[in-house]
Protein backbone atom coordinates (compact mmCIF):
# COMPACT_ATOMS: atom_id res chain seq x y z
CA UNK A 1 0.00 0.00 0.00
CA UNK A 2 2.79 2.38 0.88
CA UNK A 3 4.77 3.64 -2.04
CA UNK A 4 8.29 4.85 -1.49
CA UNK A 5 9.31 7.92 -3.42
CA UNK A 6 11.64 7.93 -6.37
CA UNK A 7 14.48 9.28 -4.25
CA UNK A 8 16.83 10.38 -7.00
CA UNK A 9 14.06 12.07 -8.91
CA UNK A 10 12.89 14.02 -5.88
CA UNK A 11 16.42 14.90 -4.90
CA UNK A 12 17.11 16.40 -8.30
CA UNK A 13 13.94 18.51 -8.01
CA UNK A 14 14.97 19.71 -4.56
CA UNK A 15 18.59 20.41 -5.35
CA UNK A 16 17.51 22.66 -8.17
CA UNK A 17 15.48 24.74 -5.72
CA UNK A 18 16.68 27.43 -3.32
CA UNK A 19 17.99 26.58 0.15
CA UNK A 20 15.54 27.17 2.97
CA UNK A 21 17.93 26.03 5.70
CA UNK A 22 21.69 26.56 5.61
CA UNK A 23 23.84 25.50 8.54
CA UNK A 24 27.56 26.22 8.60
CA UNK A 25 30.26 25.36 11.15
CA UNK A 26 27.79 24.65 13.92
CA UNK A 27 29.18 23.87 17.38
CA UNK A 28 27.06 22.94 20.37
CA UNK A 29 28.17 21.37 23.62
CA UNK A 30 26.81 20.76 27.11
CA UNK A 31 29.73 21.12 29.49
CA UNK A 32 32.41 18.71 28.30
CA UNK A 33 29.98 16.84 26.07
CA UNK A 34 30.56 18.14 22.53
CA UNK A 35 27.34 17.29 20.71
CA UNK A 36 27.76 19.08 17.37
CA UNK A 37 31.22 19.72 15.97
CA UNK A 38 31.63 21.88 12.86
CA UNK A 39 28.35 20.59 11.46
CA UNK A 40 27.13 21.74 8.04
CA UNK A 41 23.95 21.00 6.13
CA UNK A 42 21.56 22.51 3.60
CA UNK A 43 17.92 21.84 2.92
CA UNK A 44 16.37 22.92 -0.35
CA UNK A 45 12.78 23.99 -0.90
CA UNK A 46 10.47 21.00 -1.08
CA UNK A 47 13.12 18.59 0.15
CA UNK A 48 12.64 15.99 2.90
CA UNK A 49 15.97 15.44 4.65
CA UNK A 50 16.33 12.73 7.26
CA UNK A 51 19.01 13.06 9.91
CA UNK A 52 20.06 9.64 11.06
CA UNK A 53 22.09 8.91 14.14
CA UNK A 54 22.34 6.93 17.34
CA UNK A 55 20.57 8.01 20.52
CA UNK A 56 22.41 10.92 22.07
CA UNK A 57 24.21 11.80 18.85
CA UNK A 58 22.76 15.33 18.82
CA UNK A 59 19.92 14.97 16.31
CA UNK A 60 17.30 16.58 18.51
CA UNK A 61 19.80 19.24 19.62
CA UNK A 62 20.30 20.11 15.96
CA UNK A 63 16.63 20.83 15.26
CA UNK A 64 16.22 22.63 18.59
CA UNK A 65 19.05 24.93 17.47
CA UNK A 66 17.26 25.44 14.14
CA UNK A 67 14.02 26.52 15.84
CA UNK A 68 15.91 28.67 18.37
CA UNK A 69 15.13 26.62 21.48
CA UNK A 70 18.87 26.13 22.02
CA UNK A 71 21.68 28.56 21.33
CA UNK A 72 24.76 27.18 19.58
CA UNK A 73 28.25 28.20 20.70
CA UNK A 74 29.44 28.92 17.18
CA UNK A 75 28.21 28.79 13.62
CA UNK A 76 25.38 30.12 11.50
CA UNK A 77 21.89 28.71 11.05
CA UNK A 78 20.07 30.47 8.27
CA UNK A 79 16.37 29.68 8.12
CA UNK A 80 14.52 31.31 5.22
CA UNK A 81 17.43 33.73 4.94
CA UNK A 82 17.55 34.77 8.61
CA UNK A 83 20.40 33.82 10.96
CA UNK A 84 18.52 32.24 13.90
CA UNK A 85 21.14 32.74 16.68
CA UNK A 86 21.16 36.47 15.96
CA UNK A 87 17.38 36.99 16.02
CA UNK A 88 15.60 38.96 18.73
CA UNK A 89 12.72 37.35 20.61
CA UNK A 90 10.11 39.04 18.39
CA UNK A 91 11.96 38.16 15.19
CA UNK A 92 12.22 34.58 16.39
CA UNK A 93 8.46 34.47 16.98
CA UNK A 94 7.83 35.71 13.44
CA UNK A 95 10.23 33.13 12.01
CA UNK A 96 8.51 30.36 14.00
CA UNK A 97 5.20 31.04 12.26
CA UNK A 98 6.85 29.64 9.12
CA UNK A 99 8.54 26.70 10.82
CA UNK A 100 6.52 23.87 12.35
CA UNK A 101 7.92 21.49 14.95
CA UNK A 102 6.55 18.06 15.74
CA UNK A 103 7.86 17.04 19.15
CA UNK A 104 8.95 13.53 19.99
CA UNK A 105 6.43 13.38 22.84
CA UNK A 106 3.78 15.25 20.78
CA UNK A 107 3.73 17.93 23.52
CA UNK A 108 -0.06 18.29 23.41
CA UNK A 109 -1.35 20.49 26.23
CA UNK A 110 -3.05 18.09 28.62
CA UNK A 111 -5.40 20.69 30.07
CA UNK A 112 -6.81 21.70 26.67
CA UNK A 113 -9.13 19.96 24.21
CA UNK A 114 -7.90 19.05 20.74
CA UNK A 115 -9.59 22.19 19.38
CA UNK A 116 -7.87 24.41 21.97
CA UNK A 117 -4.55 22.72 21.25
CA UNK A 118 -4.90 23.56 17.57
CA UNK A 119 -6.13 27.10 18.19
CA UNK A 120 -3.25 27.81 20.59
CA UNK A 121 -0.56 28.62 17.95
CA UNK A 122 -3.05 30.85 16.08
CA UNK A 123 -3.97 32.79 19.21
CA UNK A 124 -0.40 33.00 20.46
CA UNK A 125 1.01 34.26 17.21
CA UNK A 126 -1.78 36.87 17.37
CA UNK A 127 -3.22 35.93 14.01
CA UNK A 128 -6.52 37.77 14.00
CA UNK A 129 -9.17 35.68 12.28
CA UNK A 130 -12.94 35.52 12.62
CA UNK A 131 -14.15 32.63 14.78
CA UNK A 132 -15.71 30.81 11.82
CA UNK A 133 -12.45 30.99 9.88
CA UNK A 134 -10.47 29.69 12.86
CA UNK A 135 -12.94 26.79 13.11
CA UNK A 136 -12.46 26.06 9.39
CA UNK A 137 -8.68 26.07 9.84
CA UNK A 138 -8.93 23.69 12.80
CA UNK A 139 -11.19 21.33 10.88
CA UNK A 140 -9.00 21.47 7.79
CA UNK A 141 -5.89 20.58 9.83
CA UNK A 142 -7.77 17.72 11.49
CA UNK A 143 -9.12 16.49 8.16
CA UNK A 144 -5.57 16.41 6.82
CA UNK A 145 -4.64 13.93 9.53
CA UNK A 146 -7.99 12.08 9.36
CA UNK A 147 -9.12 12.89 12.89
CA UNK A 148 -11.89 15.46 12.54
CA UNK A 149 -14.09 13.49 14.98
CA UNK A 150 -11.65 14.11 17.87
CA UNK A 151 -12.08 17.91 17.86
CA UNK A 152 -13.70 18.09 21.30
CA UNK A 153 -11.76 15.27 22.93
CA UNK A 154 -9.00 15.65 25.53
CA UNK A 155 -5.48 14.41 24.67
CA UNK A 156 -5.74 11.79 27.42
CA UNK A 157 -8.61 10.13 25.49
CA UNK A 158 -6.44 9.58 22.41
CA UNK A 159 -4.12 6.72 21.48
CA UNK A 160 -0.39 7.27 20.88
CA UNK A 161 -0.84 7.32 17.09
CA UNK A 162 -3.78 9.73 17.32
CA UNK A 163 -1.80 12.04 19.60
CA UNK A 164 1.02 12.05 17.07
CA UNK A 165 -1.44 12.96 14.31
CA UNK A 166 -2.97 15.74 16.40
CA UNK A 167 0.55 17.02 17.09
CA UNK A 168 1.10 17.09 13.34
CA UNK A 169 -2.24 18.86 12.79
CA UNK A 170 -1.19 21.53 15.30
CA UNK A 171 2.06 21.93 13.40
CA UNK A 172 0.19 22.25 10.10
CA UNK A 173 -2.39 24.80 11.20
CA UNK A 174 -0.05 27.72 10.49
CA UNK A 175 0.77 26.22 7.06
CA UNK A 176 4.53 26.26 7.68
CA UNK A 177 7.12 26.36 4.93
CA UNK A 178 9.45 24.12 6.92
CA UNK A 179 8.52 21.27 9.24
CA UNK A 180 10.92 19.73 11.75
CA UNK A 181 9.99 16.22 12.88
CA UNK A 182 11.63 14.90 16.05
CA UNK A 183 11.42 11.10 16.02
CA UNK A 184 7.93 11.02 14.46
CA UNK A 185 7.47 7.25 14.71
CA UNK A 186 9.11 6.56 18.08
CA UNK A 187 6.87 4.59 20.43
CA UNK A 188 4.42 3.59 17.71
CA UNK A 189 3.68 0.12 16.38
CA UNK A 190 5.05 -0.59 12.86
CA UNK A 191 1.67 -0.14 11.13
CA UNK A 192 0.90 3.19 12.82
CA UNK A 193 4.50 4.24 12.24
CA UNK A 194 4.08 3.54 8.54
CA UNK A 195 0.83 5.52 8.47
CA UNK A 196 2.57 8.50 10.09
CA UNK A 197 5.43 8.23 7.57
CA UNK A 198 2.91 8.22 4.74
CA UNK A 199 1.22 11.23 6.31
CA UNK A 200 4.54 13.10 6.32
CA UNK A 201 4.79 12.43 2.59
CA UNK A 202 1.21 13.58 1.98
CA UNK A 203 1.87 16.78 3.91
CA UNK A 204 5.01 17.46 1.94
CA UNK A 205 3.11 17.04 -1.32
CA UNK A 206 0.12 19.14 -0.24
CA UNK A 207 2.02 22.07 1.30
CA UNK A 208 5.25 21.78 -0.69
CA UNK A 209 6.95 22.13 2.68
CA UNK A 210 10.59 21.29 3.32
CA UNK A 211 11.28 18.95 6.18
CA UNK A 212 13.98 17.67 8.45
CA UNK A 213 13.09 14.30 9.91
CA UNK A 214 15.07 13.15 12.91
CA UNK A 215 14.84 9.42 13.23
CA UNK A 216 16.59 6.11 13.57
CA UNK A 217 13.58 4.25 12.18
CA UNK A 218 14.82 3.09 8.77
CA UNK A 219 11.30 2.29 7.55
CA UNK A 220 10.22 5.87 8.22
CA UNK A 221 13.34 7.26 6.59
CA UNK A 222 12.96 5.00 3.56
CA UNK A 223 9.37 6.18 3.02
CA UNK A 224 9.83 9.88 3.70
CA UNK A 225 13.35 11.06 2.98
CA UNK A 226 14.75 12.01 -0.36
CA UNK A 227 18.12 12.66 1.26
CA UNK A 228 19.75 11.20 4.34
CA UNK A 229 22.45 12.75 6.51
CA UNK A 230 24.21 10.42 8.94
CA UNK A 231 25.22 12.28 12.10
CA UNK A 232 28.07 10.46 13.82
CA UNK A 233 30.07 11.85 16.74
CA UNK A 234 28.70 15.33 16.14
CA UNK A 235 29.76 15.46 12.50
CA UNK A 236 28.11 14.88 9.16
CA UNK A 237 29.47 11.46 8.31
CA UNK A 238 27.46 10.66 5.18
CA UNK A 239 25.05 12.49 2.89
CA UNK A 240 23.05 10.93 0.09
CA UNK A 241 19.85 9.23 -0.95
CA UNK A 242 18.74 5.94 0.57
CA UNK A 243 19.82 4.07 -2.55
CA UNK A 244 23.24 5.70 -2.44
CA UNK A 245 23.86 5.00 1.25
CA UNK A 246 22.35 1.55 1.68
CA UNK A 247 25.46 -0.15 0.26
CA UNK A 248 27.96 2.11 2.04
CA UNK A 249 31.15 0.53 3.31
CA UNK A 250 31.64 3.14 6.06
CA UNK A 251 31.68 1.03 9.25
CA UNK A 252 30.03 3.84 11.27
CA UNK A 253 27.13 4.30 8.83
CA UNK A 254 26.64 0.75 7.56
CA UNK A 255 24.99 -0.58 10.78
CA UNK A 256 21.99 1.75 10.27
CA UNK A 257 21.18 0.08 6.97
CA UNK A 258 21.62 -3.49 8.11
CA UNK B 1 31.60 14.43 58.04
CA UNK B 2 32.89 17.92 57.52
CA UNK B 3 32.97 17.49 53.75
CA UNK B 4 29.38 16.16 53.70
CA UNK B 5 28.26 19.20 55.68
CA UNK B 6 30.15 21.56 53.39
CA UNK B 7 28.58 19.92 50.29
CA UNK B 8 25.14 20.31 51.89
CA UNK B 9 25.78 23.96 52.66
CA UNK B 10 27.10 24.58 49.14
CA UNK B 11 24.01 22.97 47.57
CA UNK B 12 21.77 24.95 49.90
CA UNK B 13 23.45 28.24 48.97
CA UNK B 14 23.30 27.37 45.27
CA UNK B 15 19.59 26.58 45.59
CA UNK B 16 18.96 29.88 47.39
CA UNK B 17 20.89 31.68 44.62
CA UNK B 18 18.87 29.95 41.90
CA UNK B 19 15.54 30.72 43.59
CA UNK B 20 16.62 34.37 43.96
CA UNK B 21 17.49 34.52 40.27
CA UNK B 22 14.17 32.90 39.40
CA UNK B 23 12.39 35.49 41.56
CA UNK B 24 14.32 38.28 39.84
CA UNK B 25 13.22 36.93 36.46
CA UNK B 26 9.62 36.87 37.72
CA UNK B 27 9.71 40.61 38.49
CA UNK B 28 11.42 41.33 35.16
CA UNK B 29 8.76 39.42 33.20
CA UNK B 30 5.93 40.82 35.35
CA UNK B 31 6.39 44.33 34.00
CA UNK B 32 6.88 43.32 30.37
CA UNK B 33 3.89 43.91 28.11
CA UNK B 34 1.35 41.28 27.08
CA UNK B 35 -0.29 40.54 30.41
CA UNK B 36 -1.70 37.02 30.28
CA UNK B 37 -4.88 38.17 32.03
CA UNK B 38 -7.09 35.30 30.86
CA UNK B 39 -4.63 32.69 32.11
CA UNK B 40 -4.25 34.62 35.38
CA UNK B 41 -8.02 34.48 35.91
CA UNK B 42 -8.07 30.76 35.10
CA UNK B 43 -5.31 30.11 37.62
CA UNK B 44 -6.98 32.33 40.22
CA UNK B 45 -10.13 30.21 39.81
CA UNK B 46 -8.22 26.92 40.09
CA UNK B 47 -6.05 28.06 43.01
CA UNK B 48 -8.68 30.05 44.86
CA UNK B 49 -12.12 28.59 44.25
CA UNK B 50 -11.04 24.96 44.09
CA UNK B 51 -9.19 25.25 47.42
CA UNK B 52 -12.27 26.59 49.25
CA UNK B 53 -13.69 23.21 50.42
CA UNK B 54 -10.42 21.88 51.87
CA UNK B 55 -9.32 25.10 53.57
CA UNK B 56 -12.87 25.94 54.69
CA UNK B 57 -13.49 22.58 56.38
CA UNK B 58 -10.07 22.69 58.05
CA UNK B 59 -10.70 26.23 59.33
CA UNK B 60 -14.10 25.26 60.72
CA UNK B 61 -12.65 22.28 62.59
CA UNK B 62 -9.72 24.42 63.76
CA UNK B 63 -12.03 27.06 65.29
CA UNK B 64 -14.26 24.43 66.88
CA UNK B 65 -11.43 22.35 68.35
CA UNK B 66 -9.47 25.37 69.57
CA UNK B 67 -12.55 26.57 71.47
CA UNK B 68 -13.31 23.17 72.98
CA UNK B 69 -9.66 22.65 74.03
CA UNK B 70 -9.23 26.15 75.47
CA UNK B 71 -12.44 26.22 77.51
CA UNK B 72 -11.27 24.06 80.52
CA UNK B 73 -8.12 26.13 81.07
CA UNK B 74 -9.96 29.43 80.82
CA UNK B 75 -12.71 28.14 83.14
CA UNK B 76 -10.02 27.18 85.66
CA UNK B 77 -8.95 30.83 85.78
CA UNK B 78 -12.53 32.11 85.68
CA UNK B 79 -12.00 33.62 82.29
CA UNK B 80 -14.46 31.59 80.19
CA UNK B 81 -16.03 34.83 78.94
CA UNK B 82 -12.74 35.60 77.20
CA UNK B 83 -13.11 32.51 75.01
CA UNK B 84 -14.52 34.23 71.86
CA UNK B 85 -11.93 37.01 71.83
CA UNK B 86 -9.03 34.69 72.65
CA UNK B 87 -9.89 32.22 69.91
CA UNK B 88 -10.52 35.04 67.40
CA UNK B 89 -7.19 36.73 68.13
CA UNK B 90 -5.34 33.40 67.92
CA UNK B 91 -7.03 32.55 64.63
CA UNK B 92 -6.58 35.92 62.97
CA UNK B 93 -3.02 36.60 64.13
CA UNK B 94 -1.38 33.22 63.80
CA UNK B 95 -3.27 29.98 63.44
CA UNK B 96 -5.49 30.96 60.50
CA UNK B 97 -2.72 32.34 58.27
CA UNK B 98 -0.13 29.67 59.07
CA UNK B 99 -2.40 26.61 58.89
CA UNK B 100 -4.12 27.85 55.71
CA UNK B 101 -0.74 28.64 54.15
CA UNK B 102 0.51 25.16 55.02
CA UNK B 103 -2.57 23.56 53.47
CA UNK B 104 -2.05 25.70 50.37
CA UNK B 105 1.64 24.72 50.29
CA UNK B 106 0.52 21.09 50.25
CA UNK B 107 -2.33 21.41 47.80
CA UNK B 108 -1.31 24.26 45.50
CA UNK B 109 2.48 24.01 45.77
CA UNK B 110 2.52 20.31 44.92
CA UNK B 111 0.02 20.75 42.11
CA UNK B 112 2.02 23.58 40.50
CA UNK B 113 5.30 21.67 40.94
CA UNK B 114 3.87 18.50 39.39
CA UNK B 115 2.04 20.28 36.57
CA UNK B 116 5.01 22.35 35.43
CA UNK B 117 7.38 19.42 35.96
CA UNK B 118 5.23 17.21 33.78
CA UNK B 119 4.97 19.95 31.14
CA UNK B 120 8.76 20.25 31.12
CA UNK B 121 9.28 16.50 30.77
CA UNK B 122 6.75 16.15 27.95
CA UNK B 123 8.18 19.17 26.07
CA UNK B 124 4.96 21.19 26.45
CA UNK B 125 7.00 24.19 27.65
CA UNK B 126 9.17 24.01 24.50
CA UNK B 127 5.99 23.66 22.41
CA UNK B 128 4.66 26.86 23.96
CA UNK B 129 7.82 28.72 23.07
CA UNK B 130 7.63 27.45 19.50
CA UNK B 131 4.00 28.63 19.39
CA UNK B 132 5.06 32.23 20.03
CA UNK B 133 4.43 32.21 23.77
CA UNK B 134 6.81 33.26 26.50
CA UNK B 135 6.33 30.19 28.73
CA UNK B 136 7.75 31.92 31.80
CA UNK B 137 5.20 34.69 31.55
CA UNK B 138 2.33 32.38 30.61
CA UNK B 139 3.00 29.68 33.20
CA UNK B 140 5.05 31.19 36.02
CA UNK B 141 3.97 34.84 36.26
CA UNK B 142 0.26 33.97 36.12
CA UNK B 143 0.53 31.22 38.75
CA UNK B 144 2.65 33.28 41.15
CA UNK B 145 0.28 36.25 40.86
CA UNK B 146 -2.70 33.96 41.38
CA UNK B 147 -1.25 32.44 44.57
CA UNK B 148 -0.15 35.88 45.83
CA UNK B 149 -3.71 37.21 45.57
CA UNK B 150 -5.71 34.07 46.28
CA UNK B 151 -3.91 32.78 49.40
CA UNK B 152 -4.76 35.98 51.38
CA UNK B 153 -8.39 35.68 50.23
CA UNK B 154 -8.45 32.06 51.41
CA UNK B 155 -6.88 33.09 54.72
CA UNK B 156 -9.48 35.81 55.34
CA UNK B 157 -12.23 33.33 54.47
CA UNK B 158 -10.70 30.72 56.79
CA UNK B 159 -10.48 33.23 59.64
CA UNK B 160 -14.19 33.95 59.23
CA UNK B 161 -15.15 30.26 59.04
CA UNK B 162 -12.86 29.44 61.98
CA UNK B 163 -14.51 32.12 64.11
CA UNK B 164 -17.93 30.74 63.19
CA UNK B 165 -16.67 27.27 64.21
CA UNK B 166 -15.64 28.81 67.49
CA UNK B 167 -19.16 30.22 67.96
CA UNK B 168 -20.57 26.69 67.64
CA UNK B 169 -17.88 25.43 70.06
CA UNK B 170 -18.84 28.09 72.62
CA UNK B 171 -22.48 27.05 72.32
CA UNK B 172 -21.76 23.39 72.90
CA UNK B 173 -21.57 24.09 76.62
CA UNK B 174 -23.76 27.07 77.34
CA UNK B 175 -25.73 29.56 75.36
CA UNK B 176 -24.17 32.65 73.79
CA UNK B 177 -26.04 34.67 71.21
CA UNK B 178 -24.44 35.29 67.83
CA UNK B 179 -24.57 39.03 68.45
CA UNK B 180 -22.85 38.77 71.84
CA UNK B 181 -20.24 36.38 70.47
CA UNK B 182 -19.29 38.66 67.58
CA UNK B 183 -19.37 41.73 69.84
CA UNK B 184 -16.78 40.07 72.06
CA UNK B 185 -14.73 39.01 69.00
CA UNK B 186 -14.59 42.46 67.40
CA UNK B 187 -14.16 44.19 70.72
CA UNK B 188 -10.76 42.60 71.18
CA UNK B 189 -9.60 42.41 67.56
CA UNK B 190 -7.38 45.41 66.86
CA UNK B 191 -5.76 46.97 63.81
CA UNK B 192 -2.44 45.50 65.00
CA UNK B 193 -3.94 41.99 64.87
CA UNK B 194 -5.35 42.22 61.36
CA UNK B 195 -2.77 44.25 59.42
CA UNK B 196 0.40 42.17 60.03
CA UNK B 197 -1.57 38.94 59.44
CA UNK B 198 -2.93 40.24 56.14
CA UNK B 199 0.44 41.52 54.95
CA UNK B 200 2.23 38.28 55.77
CA UNK B 201 -0.45 36.24 53.98
CA UNK B 202 0.54 37.94 50.68
CA UNK B 203 4.15 36.85 51.32
CA UNK B 204 2.98 33.31 52.09
CA UNK B 205 1.07 33.22 48.80
CA UNK B 206 4.00 34.58 46.85
CA UNK B 207 6.42 32.07 48.43
CA UNK B 208 4.12 29.11 47.70
CA UNK B 209 3.73 30.19 44.07
CA UNK B 210 7.34 31.01 43.35
CA UNK B 211 8.73 27.84 44.98
CA UNK B 212 6.14 25.58 43.29
CA UNK B 213 6.93 27.16 39.92
CA UNK B 214 10.70 27.07 40.49
CA UNK B 215 10.66 23.39 41.37
CA UNK B 216 8.38 22.46 38.46
CA UNK B 217 10.03 24.69 35.86
CA UNK B 218 13.48 23.30 36.68
CA UNK B 219 12.36 19.71 36.89
CA UNK B 220 14.57 17.11 35.25
CA UNK B 221 15.26 13.38 35.42
CA UNK B 222 12.03 12.47 33.56
CA UNK B 223 8.95 11.24 35.39
CA UNK B 224 10.96 10.65 38.57
CA UNK B 225 11.78 14.35 38.52
CA UNK B 226 8.07 15.26 38.41
CA UNK B 227 7.47 13.48 41.73
CA UNK B 228 10.56 15.07 43.20
CA UNK B 229 9.43 18.53 42.08
CA UNK B 230 6.02 18.12 43.69
CA UNK B 231 7.52 16.77 46.87
CA UNK B 232 10.24 19.38 47.28
CA UNK B 233 7.78 22.18 46.40
CA UNK B 234 5.72 21.19 49.44
CA UNK B 235 8.69 20.71 51.77
CA UNK B 236 10.49 23.94 50.84
CA UNK B 237 7.40 26.15 50.69
CA UNK B 238 6.18 24.84 54.09
CA UNK B 239 9.56 25.64 55.58
CA UNK B 240 9.58 29.09 53.98
CA UNK B 241 6.08 29.77 55.40
CA UNK B 242 7.45 29.20 58.92
CA UNK B 243 10.55 31.33 58.27
CA UNK B 244 8.40 34.16 56.86
CA UNK B 245 6.09 33.86 59.86
CA UNK B 246 9.05 34.24 62.21
CA UNK B 247 10.29 37.28 60.31
CA UNK B 248 6.78 38.80 60.21
CA UNK B 249 6.49 38.51 64.00
CA UNK B 250 9.84 40.24 64.45
CA UNK B 251 8.96 43.04 62.02
CA UNK B 252 5.53 43.54 63.60
CA UNK B 253 7.17 43.65 67.01
CA UNK B 254 9.70 46.26 65.86
CA UNK B 255 6.87 48.33 64.44
CA UNK B 256 4.94 48.09 67.70
CA UNK B 257 2.10 46.11 66.17
CA UNK B 258 2.20 43.16 68.58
Amino acid sequence: MIETKGHNELRKEAVNGQSVIEIEHLYKSFGDNHVLIDFDMKVSKGENVAVLGRSGSGKSVLIKCIIGLLQPEKGTIKVLGQNVPGLSHDELDKMRVKVGFLFQSNALYDSMTVRENLEFPLRRHWIEKPKAEVNDMVMEALTNVGLEHTVDMMPSELSGGMRKRIGLARTLILKPEIILYDEPTTGLDPITGRDISQLINDVQKKYNASSIIISHDMNCIKITANRIIALVEGKRRADGSYDELKDTIDPLVKPFFE
Amino acid sequence: MKSIQSIGLRDFLLEVGEISRFTGRFFKELFRPRLEFREFLRQAFIIGYKSVPLTGITAFIMGLVLTIQSRPTLEEFGAASWLPSMVAVSLVREIGPVITALICAGKIGSSIGAELGSMKVTEQIDAMEVSGTNPFKYLVVTRVLATTFMVPVLIIMCDAIGIFGSYLGVNMKGVTSLHLFYSQVFDKLAYGDILPATVKSFFFGFAIGIIGCYKGYNSNKGTEGVGESANSAVVVSSLVVFILDLLAVQVADLMGLT
